[in-house]
């Protein structure tokens, strides 16, 4: 069983499932504005099996990345290549094909339903691009109720019955609707109640352990990250500043930024909560 | 008959959104249920089957000349009497409703169809088309479209269906702005998105999820423009430029017109069809809105936040000195639909002493906002108190309906909200929004709260104070935007703040700086503080007891340093078990995994 899951040591030694090199995303400006660079040149790779955990703060371009993966976001230059084939500088119906193995969940489970449809039309529409239509699609759809721990009779129902933790195991069942390799994981428990939100990283870990797909993991919380990723990026105002294991990263931080993000998470501990915030201040004298 | 209807009223976004909402069957039944929708849809099908089947019912030719029976008033061969050259009017006015309502459908086919597909194509993809579009129909927005529609007249002649036709072009701007409006609102929404990396083909997407949300506003719009129609075409006809050969309802208004004092029963037979037409479409097209924007009914009122049983409150209320807010039984409740009220808080009770920062922590719904808004009398219209009291300093908050409560607040009770981007009014400057408290409870003269204002944001740390005084929110981070509130809540020199989740929108960094600065200014000022949170590290950080809830009671409370190293009850013990506080990092539980499988 060992063997099958990748460690950081041997990550690199298998042939990556996602690699993105040089990747620079703009926006337009508004009217003769320069346009604002979101993305200045970021390399990553994820192999297969593997959780890459993104961590940054606000407009650092976490999304940004993650969105430009899925192709909701114009890349102006670098390259994005999945299992060999280049994702960028297709058209629409060429990217839609070579896009079928990387799927999304995104942060806000309350908008990423449409609050129109029934839960089974949800999970099945992904289905119905593949021909898969009928008794065969009913039964995938009971299935992934059930890899996602909601009851068979869920697929009756509209998003508004279900609880944010229950949007979001519906968002994860309709990722998992086409089986993909990858699933570029937006924030997707920040929205969700602390309980609620330990059970859904779960539940994330679990899928990957059963099926093999690799995560990109993007969040704010570095504890979050350190939870669920084998190896963490922290990107700061659209470059990557760290990429190192999930414990280098969290325990020893080397990049000044990290340093900060680490000291500046509060934890539940009071004793140890003071510590951080010394140490903080520390930092801050130091720097200044 | 001027232009002036030719432009709609714009429909609201609330029908686009309370489109997406809808569930269709309860649609249906609500416009049913409306007396104005019900009778407008009998009488439009009425009108319809009735000239649809014109041909088969109609008793004579509705051109067959008699003079022998011109201008003959009802009887039983002629039971509308005949016309000037004794053609019978009930068949001319079946015929003509067939004509003049296939003469609306074709404008209102073609208005909805370019309407549509240009809206479609220019909210979803944008770019040059967008541009192109808006240009156009803008321009043929400016166009006197009665003078286009007479051109035409002269360029082609009287034709029903030319005429009709060009209309509907010229109408379908209507359509295309709201298309295009609705379309550019679904864009962004995250399902689209999904649906997107789905792999479904943006044909696709269009017609299952862009649609819908435009469906029934093209519906209310429809009814309208269809009105329209037909008033614009009986406009012409009336003033004889239409076909004379063709029997519409505008040729026969026109003709009973030129014969008013010989047969007045002629101008009232077209004259009430196209008046009930179009009637009924209006009432239509506002029955569906009002189908459409109607909520689940809406609870009765009880007329604001009232105490319902005042005897707990001076019974209870502590004279300890050192009590800065004490909370006693506190109950809140929501009126349903039935008669009995929903408890959202029950029987909460803590002290929040002189000087000290208390943590309220709960997930969502366990009422801790509630709470927070019951000290702040903030609760929404409709909340009741049901028992309980609050009191501050020793006075009864909830005495007098209020009144001491809202005296008080700003000046002893201040506030910190959760998002600090939408408690700035983003029309002032912050230096007025500082300013203008301050004058009003301190009662200082302008320069002299400017300057109070100005140093109060050196001292919460915006870096420079005179600039932001003039900057307008947008112009300021989220982070910044927050120590302004803070500033704000200090400024009035209160001796208790009330802060809701004042760091969950903002980054971990900035997070820990307001911590920081919330903490100075408690120990500098001696304030007392009740702080709502969901997070158990900025309890740990800043707190100096905690109360937990759940499902609206109090489940343990205690000092933060006991309850959060040895919590008693099992749910704050699940809830700091559920932190991610040095949580094992991946490889660690993947191994620990793996060493179990092996096992098995």
């Amino acid at each position: 069983m060992t063997d099958t899951l990748p460690s950081v040591e041997n990550s690199h030694t298998v042939e990556n499932l996602l690699t993105v090199e040089n990747l620079v995303v703009e926006f337009p400006g508004r009217r003769r504005r320069a346009p604002f660079r979101a993305l200045k040149g970021v390399s990553l790779d994820i192999a297969p099996g593997e959780t890459l955990g993104l961590v940054g703060e606000s407009g650092s371009g976490k999304t940004t990345l993650g969105r430009a993966i899925l192709g909701l976001a114009p890349v102006t230059s670098g390259s994005i290549t999945f299992e060999g084939r280049p994702l960028v500088g297709l058209g629409r119906a060429q990217r839609r094909a070579a896009g079928r193995d990387v799927q999304a969940v995104f942060q806000d489970p309350y908008t990423s339903l449409n609050p129109a449809m029934s839960i089974e039309d949800i999970l099945t529409e992904p289905l119905t691009v593949q021909g898969v239509a009928g008794r065969d699609a009913r039964a995938r759809v009971r299935e992934l109720l059930d890899a996602v721990g909601l009851p068979a009779d869920a697929g009756a129902r509209r998003p508004n019955e279900f609880s944010g933790g229950q949007r979001q195991r519906v968002a994860i069942a309709r990722a998992l609707a086409l089986r993909p390799r990858l699933i570029v994981c937006d924030e997707p428990v920040s929205a969700l109640d602390l309980s609620t939100q330990a059970r859904v990283l779960d539940l994330f870990i679990d899928i990957q352990r059963r099926t093999g797909v690799a995560y990109l993991f993007v969040s704010h919380d570095l504890m979050v990250v350190r939870h669920i990723s084998h190896r963490i990026a922290v990107l700061y105002r659209g470059e990557i500043v760290e990429l190192g294991s999930g414990e280098q990263v969290t325990d020893a931080p080397e990049h000044p930024y990290t340093q900060r993000l680490l000291a500046a998470s509060p934890v539940s501990d009071p004793h140890e909560q003071r510590l951080r915030r010394e140490q903080r201040w520390a930092q801050a004298a130091r720097a200044s | 008959m001027s232009a002036a209807p030719l432009t709609t009223a714009p429909l609201t976004t609330a029908v686009l959104r309370a489109s997406e909402t809808g569930a269709d069957r309860s649609l249906t039944r609500r416009l049913l249920r409306n007396p104005l929708g019900l009778t407008a849809i009998v009488l439009l099908g009425l009108i319809v089957l009735l000239s649809v089947l014109a041909p088969w019912i109609a008793p004579h030719d509705p051109n067959h000349v008699d003079l022998a029976v011109a201008f003959d008033p009802p009887s039983a061969t002629h039971w509308l009497g005949a016309d000037s050259a004794g053609r019978d009017v009930l068949s001319r006015l079946l015929t003509g409703g067939r004509l003049t309502l296939l003469g609306a459908a074709i404008g209102l086919t073609v208005a909805v169809v370019v309407g549509l597909v240009s809206g479609l194509v220019a909210g979803y993809y944008g770019g040059w088309f967008d541009t192109l579009s808006d240009l156009s129909t803008s321009l043929v927005m400016a166009l006197p479209n009665m003078m286009i529609l007479l051109a035409i007249r002269v360029v082609v002649g009287p034709s029903l269906w030319i005429t009709m036709a060009v209309f509907g072009l010229l109408i379908s701007p209507s359509i295309y702005r709201l298309v295009r409006s609705g379309v550019r609102q679904v864009r962004g929404e995250l399902y689209v998105d999904a649906a997107r990396v789905s792999g479904l083909s943006d044909a696709r997407i269009i017609a299952r999820h862009v649609l819908f949300v435009v469906r029934a506003p093209i519906i209310i719009q429809a009814a309208i423009i269809g009105g329209i129609a037909i008033a614009i075409q009986s406009g012409l006809e009336f003033l004889g430029l239409g076909d004379q050969t063709v029997p519409t309802w505008g040729v026969m208004l026109s003709e009973g017109f030129g014969n008013l004092y010989i047969a007045p029963l002629l101008i009232l037979w077209p004259g009430l069809a196209i008046a009930l037409t179009i009637g009924s479409l209006v009432l239509f097209g506002n029955a569906l809105r009002d189908a459409l924007e109607d909520k689940p009914a809406a609870p009765r009122l009880r007329g604001g936040v009232a105490r319902q049983s005042t005897a707990t409150a001076t019974a209870t209320a502590t004279a300890d000195d050192d009590v800065a807010l004490s909370v006693r039984g506190l109950t809140v409740g929501y009126p349903t639909t039935s008669d009995a009220l929903k408890t959202v808080i029950e029987s909460v009770t803590f002290d929040v002493r002189r000087g000290e920062i208390l943590g309220l922590v709960g997930e969502s719904g366990s009422g801790k906002t509630q709470t927070a808004w019951s000290v702040l009398g903030l609760l929404p219209r409709g909340a009741v108190v049901e028992s309980g009291a609050i009191v501050h300093d020793g006075v009864d908050l909830l005495a007098d309906a209020g009144r001491t409560q809202r005296g008080l607040l700003g000046r002893r009770i201040a506030y910190v909200p959760q998002e600090p981007m939408s408690n700035l009014d983003p029309y002032f400057t912050v230096g007025h929004q500082l300013v203008a408290p301050m004058r009003k409870h301190l009662g200082l003269g302008r320069a002299e709260a400017r300057d109070r204002a100005t140093q109060l944001l050196a001292h919460v740390g915006i870096p420079d104070p005179v600039r932001t005084m003039k900057a307008y929110p947008h112009e300021i981070s989220g982070g910044m935007a927050q120590r302004v509130l803070i500033a704000g809540a200090v400024s009035c020199d209160p001796d208790l703040i009330v802060a809701d989740e004042p760091t969950t929108a903002l980054d971990v960094t900035v997070q820990a700086e307001i911590l920081d600065l919330l903490r100075s200014l408690q120990a500098e000022r001696g304030l007392s503080m009740v702080l709502v949170t969901h997070n158990f590290g900025v309890v740990a950080d800043l707190c100096d007891s905690v109360v937990v809830l759940r499902g609206g009671q109090v489940v343990e409370q205690g000092p933060a340093a006991a309850l959060l190293s040895a919590p008693q009850h099992p749910y704050t013990r699940d809830l700091l078990a559920a932190t991610l506080d040095g949580t094992a990092p991946r490889s660690v539980s993947d191994a620990a995994y793996a060493e179990l499988e092996a096992a098995r």
